[in-house]
């Protein structure tokens, strides 16, 4: 049997946790675990190998019979929350979320293929932005009981890089952006994580629960095996009404027009290392 | 009023905070804004950073300093430019898109209930944004609708600006420091060098995968690079398979260049490897095959083995420069 206490969250920020369990028949010998919940948001994008092209508003890029995928740094996030469980036994659950029309849900059994436990799917074919999307993750995490919000830096179609470091302030929560490291310890009340930024790499120690976002070397992100594929299609995928969560999701940034950009010129090609020399110095003057 | 938030390193104003002034000049101009004041947040030293940035042309340069700014942390410097923000309480917020900028700027937003617009290279008349997206395939106008808006720019879209004569005025605001345990700084493993930074370099020698190991980045990229005083860097095959630090990596989710001369030396030429160099002035490509996609985009491109071909570049360079 376990047992439910109701702590109070380390991180200074008064929010109320639940989920320490104590194991009551070791009682005496009994360290106060954790079993812990990771919540890793997951965006829909187009392939990164597509070439995009505009669409005909002009406004949005070429949308029909192209290929979409999880954004990668979003599958990075979910390789992470799977080694972390892998790696020690006191991860609950791990839930992938997405905002999105109804196909996200290919994306989402994509993630449960490789391992998560189940998966939420906020449905809307509206335009969501960064600032949208954070407030409808907030409002995601505040309803479940979470250690942990993985997620991706950036997504490779908006390149915002946005939504985990809106999501932190909005929660008040810590966060270490572009994580090529995560080492959690044994409560879960601090994840120590190596970041790559400009001029090398930084290591900080955050309070838990926290904002981690994946930068690319965390880890490279398993296949999912063709049973696990068919096992996912059983596991709980839960839709739910963009109005159901009661989220100000009018954006705050609106694209208003798109463009191709310049296309450079192919230039020549040399015959030499002497001819590569001789057109640097004299024709592109950079010598 | 505009904001522009400076990065400093100890006293000293580095590109990345000239260009943020040059683009917080642009957006004045275009967005029609009676005043851009620089913001520099930091420990020992800001003062002195502070009063070098006054020599850009900003209208004035409001600096923090205190103890717990050093070294950077997101919550604390959140915590420090929330109070200044209060104070000033600007309408567009600016800061450039480093990994710093890019780390803070959206937490501010958060904050200001504003929305951000990312990478950001050019203020449009009438108060729009231009942004690439998609890996620089697409180049899209934006309008930012909160009534305060947060943008981090894009230093190679902006020209470092020349010092004028006359010095703004410079203040600093009174910060009582932020008590928050819950990010704590650890380490910072340097990547130490000799060589320019990548993102001010002239010149940019870059090597991919083809390198297949760390010493044949030294053994080859180092001494083309010395010959031609430039940066190194890398695509993130090669950053990936470790043979270069991040700190190197050029592309969509690396840095972002555009330097007077870039070789790209076994690097294919991925869409994302071109995100973050194809606005360089000359670029020189190094590629054993001929159909290589880095050739599309090189104003000069050369068909060889790099083995053979870099020590013999190196060599005439050197000459060529004696
Ligand atoms: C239904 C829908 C319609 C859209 N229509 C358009 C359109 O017409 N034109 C257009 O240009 N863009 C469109 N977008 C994309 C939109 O502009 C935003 O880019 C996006 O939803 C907000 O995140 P971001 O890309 O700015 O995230 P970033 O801040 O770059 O992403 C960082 C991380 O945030 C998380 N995240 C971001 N978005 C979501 C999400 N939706 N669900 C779960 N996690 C997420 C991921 O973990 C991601 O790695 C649409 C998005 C949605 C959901
Ligand atoms: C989410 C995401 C983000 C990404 N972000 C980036 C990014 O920021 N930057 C980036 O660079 N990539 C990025 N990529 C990866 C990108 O798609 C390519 O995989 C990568 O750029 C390939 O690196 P490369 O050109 O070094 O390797 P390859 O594509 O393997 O190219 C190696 C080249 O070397 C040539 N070659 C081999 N031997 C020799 C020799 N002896 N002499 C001369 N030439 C030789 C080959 O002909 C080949 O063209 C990203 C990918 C994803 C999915």
């Amino acid at each position: 049997m376990l047992l439910t206490l109701a702590v109070n969250t380390r991180d200074g920020y008064g929010r109320q946790g639940s989920g320490h369990y104590l194991n009551n028949t070791s009682w005496e010998t009994a360290a106060i675990g954790i079993m812990a919940k990771i919540l890793v948001p997951l965006k829909r994008v187009p392939d990164y190998e597509i070439k995009v092209k505009l669409g005909p508003s002009g406004k949005d890029i070429q949308k029909d019979g192209i290929k979409w995928i999880v954004n990668p740094f979003d599958e990075i996030a979910v390789e992470e929350a799977l080694r972390l469980r892998e790696a020690r036994s006191d991860v609950e659950e791990i839930v992938v979320c997405s905002i999105g029309p109804a196909e996200t849900s290919e994306q989402l059994r994509t993630a449960l293929a490789m391992g998560a436990d189940r998966a939420i799917l906020v449905v809307t074919d509206e335009y969501i932005d960064s600032d949208a999307a954070h407030r409808i993750l907030a409002e995601l995490f505040r309803r479940g009981d979470y250690q942990l919000i993985l997620m991706g830096k950036q997504s490779i179609d908006s390149d915002a890089g946005q939504t985990g470091q809106l999501l932190g302030a909005r929660l008040e929560l810590p966060q270490a952006t572009f994580a090529s490291k995560v080492v959690i310890d044994e409560s879960w009340s601090t994840a120590e994580v190596t970041r790559e930024v400009d001029g090398g790499l930084e290591t900080l120690k955050v309070s838990l629960p926290a904002v981690i976002t994946t930068d690319l070397r965390l880890n490279e992100p398993r296949y999912p095996s063709l049973p696990n594929i068919v096992k996912a299609k059983k596991k709980p995928l839960e839709e739910v009404a963009l109005q159901e969560l009661g989220v100000d999701v009018s954006p705050k940034v609106r694209i208003t027009a798109m463009a191709l950009p310049e296309q450079r010129q192919a230039g020549v090609k040399v015959g030499s290392v002497e001819e590569l020399v001789a057109k640097l110095k004299d024709e592109a003057k950079v010598l | 009023m505009i904001v522009a938030i400076l990065e400093t390193t100890g006293q000293t104003v580095p590109k990345s905070a000239l260009v943020t002034i040059a683009a917080a000049k642009q957006a004045k101009a275009a967005h029609g804004y009676q005043k851009a004041v620089g913001v520099v947040v930091g420990g020992q030293g800001v003062e002195a950073a502070a009063n070098e940035a006054a020599r850009f042309g900003l209208d004035e340069i409001v600096y923090v300093q205190h103890a717990s700014l050093e070294p950077y942390l997101a919550l604390a410097h959140e915590a420090a430019l929330r109070s200044l923000l209060e104070e000033l309480s600007p309408k567009l917020v600016i800061a450039c898109a480093t990994t710093r900028g890019k780390d803070l700027l959206p937490r501010l937003a958060a904050r200001l209930d504003a929305g951000q617009a990312s990478d950001v290279i050019a203020f449009l008349p009438g108060g729009g944004f231009r942004r690439p997206m998609y890996a620089g395939n697409i180049i899209a106008d934006v309008e930012v609708t909160s009534d305060v808006k947060v943008a981090t720019v894009r230093a190679t879209a902006f020209d470092v600006p020349t010092a004028e004569s006359a010095s703004c005025p410079v203040r600093s605001i009174e910060f009582s420091g932020s008590a928050t345990s819950a990010q704590q700084f650890v380490r910072f493993d340097t990547v130490a060098s000799e060589r320019p930074e990548l993102t001010e370099a002239d010149v940019v020698v870059s090597g991919g995968r083809a390198m297949k190991s760390a010493e044949n980045f030294e053994q080859y990229i180092a001494p083309l690079a010395d010959a031609l005083g430039a940066a190194i860097g890398a695509s993130r095959a090669a950053v990936d398979s470790g043979y270069a630090p991040n700190d190197w990596q050029v592309g969509q989710t690396g840095k972002v260049v555009a330097p007077t001369l870039y070789i790209a030396v076994g690097i294919s030429g991925a869409i994302q490897h071109l995100a973050g160099m194809k606005d360089s002035k000359t670029i020189v490509a190094i590629n054993k095959d001929a159909e290589a996609p880095i050739f599309e985009v090189a104003d000069y491109g050369l068909v060889a083995d790099l083995y053979e071909a870099v020590p013999a570049l190196t060599e005439a360079i050197r000459k060529a420069k004696s």
